[in-house]
């Protein structure tokens, strides 16, 4: 099986991650910017998955399951408190979480 | 003995404690009887302990009260102690500051009845005394300047005891601030003197400064002259002298006490303390002499143009102090002492004299004002009389016998000299001179006074004038008490010896005592011809000559003036350009600063979590780009 060469995994990796980080930047809704952030984590998942795969060694895919689990436990936290925005602003503007800057 | 010396100062510090905390719950019966009652005890007890202390054997009396703090010499630690200690010089003073003070303090209770403060009033009296007695009493310098400080905390109360007056409170402030030059060089003096013999009890001060210094020594000199800045401050001498006419603002009462039995004696009381300091720095009593002889006669000449009773007083008292320091100058310490006694009689008579008659003219001050009073208020103004005359030194009365004493001292002394003895009688025409002056326009002539005249009619208030009277008068005659030295030890009358005898060869000539004793008279004949207009009272009304010289001497030749341009002025304008506080600003550059880099970065800190993490992302990507490049 022709072995998809790493450099495309890793601009692929790179576009995605990109993709995803101009999401967190660009949209103001949580969700969107929640979704985008799994979009990142599943860059950064490609890329140890390609590495894992050139050197052919499970530390990769092992990598993979760490950041699947850390993107479960962040999108309960995450949809936690899109909750809580839901139930005080009515809204899922991040910019109303700005209390904090003083 | 001992018990009685303890128990001496405390008796009206318990006095001045219950009143000042019992207040006006007093009735003025119980606070008087109190205060005086403590006086009437202080003036037995210095009387009986003065006449032990000063009989022919008598020996110095010591009580040791507590240790109070011990001071490290480097060396060693040397205790303080809260002792008191009277010899001849202090039975003196003692008797001095209690008897006229008690008489004093019976004039006021009945002078001041009518008060709204009478209580307060006599507490500060009280005080005022207990503060002198420390500074009598003390054994050691260190005791010596609390009594110091506390004579200056009493004159500020009671010089401002009317205090709801601006004036007033203005010169108490005055009296306050002036004085405290004075003490802050008497401190430095103080302390010099500790950092370079380390001791400050009396004695061994005498014996080490004899032992260690020898005539003209440069530390004896600085000592001395610090000594003498706070002596010249307590005892409104030239140049500190400005405060002493302000202080007049008081209470008559309490001006009787500053100018007779406390406060401006303490200057002498201090350098005849000290004297073996002095007699080290020959160049010292000099200038002790020097500011006696010209603080003498220009309070002379100022007192000759005054139109304000008190204040002629107050510049005669200037000018009867700069005796006392010319011949402490001349090493004269025991006339210096004597004329300190005898003024103390005469001058509060006058005071107090004086305040009867203020209050009889509803307080009217002013002496053109006044006239004909002796046929109006004769007995007061015979008291008052008696006063001018030991004032002008008449044969016979105190004043004579001390002023003579003084002027017997100078020509020979080798720190004064006969340039100094013409000074001291010039000193004493101007004093016939003014007195007569005063006494012409307020009680020869005809009355300028209108309207009733309330008179002082208690008896006790008359019998503490029939009682100074006396002693004013009769004064002389413990003339004897003062050929002998007031302080004892054997070293310091060596030192005396061979110091202030050194050139005896000076003649001295056969006119000097007839002189002397002539001086009031021509005084009193010249003042006869000059003020004959005063005499008759034939103009009405009659008012003061105004031109510029008299209105110069009027206004204490200047000095408040001068002191006005060259302190007062250039401080205020300093302390005007400095408003902003120069340096301050540059620490304030400080605050500047961070509030400005925290104006410049605080947008950043926004609140957007997208803004953070475009900018974390920003960062990062110019660090891995710096990095691979």
């Amino acid at each position: 099986m022709e072995i998809v060469p790493l450099s495309h995994v890793l601009i692929f990796a790179c576009l995605l991650f990109v993709i995803g980080f101009v999401g967190v930047v660009v949209r103001k809704n949580t969700l969107f910017m929640l979704m985008c952030l799994e979009i990142m984590l599943n860059a950064v998942g490609v890329a140890f998955i390609g590495a894992g795969n050139v050197w052919q060694q499970a530390d990769g895919q092992i990598m993979f399951i760490l950041i699947l689990t850390l993107a479960a436990a962040e999108v309960a936290v995450g949809l936690a408190l899109l909750i809580r925005m839901q139930q005080r602003w009515q809204d899922l503007n991040i910019d109303k979480l700005s209390e904090l800057k003083e | 003995m001992s018990a009685m010396l303890a128990a001496l100062p405390f008796m009206p510090l318990i006095s001045f404690m219950i009143l000042i905390v019992a207040k006006d719950r007093l009735a003025w019966r119980f606070a008087s009887l109190i205060s005086v009652g403590a006086l009437l005890f202080c003036t037995i007890v210095s009387l009986l302990i003065a006449q032990r202390v000063l009989s022919i054997e008598g020996e110095p009396i010591r009580v040791m009260l507590w240790q109070w703090m011990q001071l490290d010499t480097g060396v060693s630690w040397l205790p303080i102690s809260f002792s008191l200690v009277v010899d001849r010089l202090a039975a003196v003073m003692i008797s001095v500051v209690s008897g006229i003070g008690f008489l004093i303090h019976l004039f006021a209770a009945f002078y001041m009845k009518e008060d709204e403060n009478f209580v307060r009033f006599m507490a500060y009296l009280n005080l005022f005394i207990v503060a002198m007695l420390f500074l009598v009493l003390a054994d050691n310098l260190v005791l010596l300047y609390l009594g110091w400080e506390g004579v200056g905390l009493c004159s500020f109360l009671l010089i401002g005891f009317w205090y709801q007056d601006k004036k007033n409170a203005d010169a108490a402030r005055k009296a306050f601030v002036i004085t405290r030059i004075g003490d802050t060089s008497m401190m430095l003096g103080l302390l010099l003197l500790f950092t370079s013999i380390g001791e400050l009890q009396f004695e061994r001060i005498d014996s080490a400064v004899i032992q260690q210094w020898s005539v003209g020594n440069e530390t004896a000199f600085w000592v001395a002259l610090l000594l003498l800045g706070g002596a010249i401050g307590k005892s409104a001498q030239l140049p500190l002298h400005t405060w002493l006419p302000d202080a007049m603002a008081g209470p008559t009462p309490v001006s009787a006490l500053i100018h007779a039995a406390t406060m401006v004696t303490a200057g002498v009381y201090l350098i005849a303390r000290t004297q073996s300091i002095f007699m080290l720095a020959p160049e010292v009593m000099n200038l002790v002499a020097w500011c006696g002889a010209l603080t003498l006669l220009l309070a002379g000449i100022t007192a000759l143009a005054q139109t304000d009773l008190k204040r002629i007083l107050a510049y005669s008292t200037m000018s009867q102090i700069g005796y006392m320091m010319l011949a402490l100058g001349a090493g004269a310490w025991s006339a210096g002492v004597f004329h300190l006694m005898t003024h103390a009689f005469f001058k509060a008579l006058l005071f107090l004299c004086a305040g009867s008659i203020i209050y009889a003219l509803h307080h009217q001050q002013d002496v053109f004002k006044m006239g004909g009073l002796l046929k109006k208020l004769p007995i007061e103004s015979g008291l008052f009389t008696i006063g001018l005359i030991c004032l002008v030194a008449l044969p016979g009365t105190s004043g004579f016998f001390s002023k003579e004493f003084i002027l017997g001292h100078l020509w020979q002394s080798p720190t004064a000299g006969p340039l100094f003895w013409w000074l001291a009688i010039i000193g004493a025409l101007l004093t016939a001179l003014y007195s007569c002056r005063l006494f012409f326009l307020v009680f020869l002539g005809e009355s300028r006074f209108e309207g009733e005249l309330h008179r002082l009619t208690s008896r006790g208030a008359l019998l503490a004038l029939l009682f100074l009277a006396a002693l004013s008068l009769v004064g002389g005659i413990w003339h004897s008490q003062f050929n002998m030295p007031l302080l004892q030890s054997q070293e310091l009358q060596m030192l005396n010896q061979s110091i202030l005898t050194a050139n005896n060869a000076t003649v001295v000539p056969t006119w000097l005592h007839t002189l002397a004793i002539a001086t009031p008279f021509i005084g009193i004949a010249i003042a006869w011809v000059l003020f004959a207009k005063y005499r008759r009272s034939f103009e009405q009304p009659l008012i003061s000559v105004n031109n510029a010289w008299v209105r110069f001497s009027r206004a204490g030749l200047g000095f408040d003036y001068l002191y006005l341009f060259l302190i007062h002025k250039p401080f205020v304008f300093l302390a005007h350009a400095n408003r902003r506080d120069v340096l301050d600003q540059l620490l304030m550059l400080l605050s500047h600063f961070s509030l400005w880099t925290k104006d410049a970065i605080l947008p950043t800190q926004n609140g957007s979590i997208r803004w953070y993490a475009a900018v974390f992302a920003l960062g990062l990507s110019a660090y891995i780009l710096g990095w691979l490049l």
